[in-house]
């Protein structure tokens, strides 16, 4: 079972807030004990995942938790924003793919960086994704 | 905080840019257009663009530092970067993020030598290679 000791929300309307979500992101992953590598990872996802929210929605919310299974700890990430949802999710999980001249690693890239990875999205209502990062 | 800056350093003809602390879009973009602006007016026959103080570098970062590169090319400048944390550097590899075309060096010393020994052999072609202290350099 899944236990949640500690959560924070915090609300995603500017670019100042990509920094404050990755500064938070460092804290919960410190607390966790992530290695240095897995910690940097983390922050990259939420980085990515946190821009997007900004670039393609508007803006949203993320809300970081605290999760332990057993004896491991790790960090759990939520962002969900109420933006124009993902038309063609595998096409935007692909490799280099952008609608936005960006250089398309963000989704493909954060999956990567994180050890679960779920997405929800449905045109005209939004966005939602939660990552994990497990202590090794 | 619109008035941050990130301050570019002329080494004689390198430029030094050394980011620090938190980058954010504004400023990324920012310093693009002012570094390139200044490769233009001062000549400068490379760029520096020292990370060692960058925890984690995403893709909007990549992404400038790769255009930087480019656009420094075509006005006949190199850009190094240099100091890139292990850490940074095995996310960006994992992200799929490799920065084609960008050179790296461990640390601004290497760096200006790396820069250095590219405008070398540049001079060479042209008759005019004056640079004892290369032969100098222990490996
Ligand atoms: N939260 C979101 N809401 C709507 N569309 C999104 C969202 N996140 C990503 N997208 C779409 O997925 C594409 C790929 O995203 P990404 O992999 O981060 O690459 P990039 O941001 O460089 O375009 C984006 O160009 C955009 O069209
Ligand atoms: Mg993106």
């Amino acid at each position: 079972m899944t236990t949640v000791s500690r959560n924070e929300t915090l609300s995603i309307s500017e670019e100042i807030d990509v920094v404050m979500a990755r500064n938070k992101v460092r804290l919960f992953a410190k607390e966790a004990g992530l290695g240095l590598v897995d910690e940097t990872k983390l922050i990259t996802a939420a980085s990515e995942l946190t821009r997007n929210m900004l670039l393609y929605a508007n803006g949203g919310t993320i809300s970081i938790e605290h999760v332990s299974v057993a004896e491991t700890a790790g960090v759990r990430i939520r962002f969900e924003d109420c933006g124009p949802g993902i038309v063609d999710l595998a096409l935007a999980m692909t490799d280099g793919y952008s609608s936005n001249n960006g250089l398309g690693l963000g989704l493909p890239g954060a999956r990567r960086l994180v050890d679960e990875f779920q997405i929800n999205t449905k045109k005209g209502e939004g966005t939602v994704i939660v990552v994990t990062k497990w202590k090794r | 905080m619109s008035f941050e800056r990130i301050p570019i350093l002329t080494m004689g003809e390198f430029l030094l840019v050394t980011i620090q602390g938190e980058m954010h879009d504004t400023l990324a973009t920012t310093l693009q257009r002012e570094l390139t602006a200044r490769v233009a007016t001062q000549g400068a026959r490379g760029v520096l663009l020292d990370i060692s103080g960058l925890s984690m570098v995403d893709s909007f970062m990549g992404r400038m530092v790769s255009t930087i590169a480019s656009i420094t090319r075509m006005m006949d400048a190199e850009t190094v970067v240099v100091g890139m944390q292990p850490a940074v550097a095995i996310t960006l590899v994992e992200m799929g993020l490799t920065l084609p075309g960008v050179l790296t060096a461990m640390n601004v010393e290497r760096g200006m030598e790396l820069l250095r020994g590219r405008l070398g052999f540049a001079r060479e072609d042209s008759n005019d290679y004056g640079e004892s202290e290369r032969d100098a350099i222990d490996f």
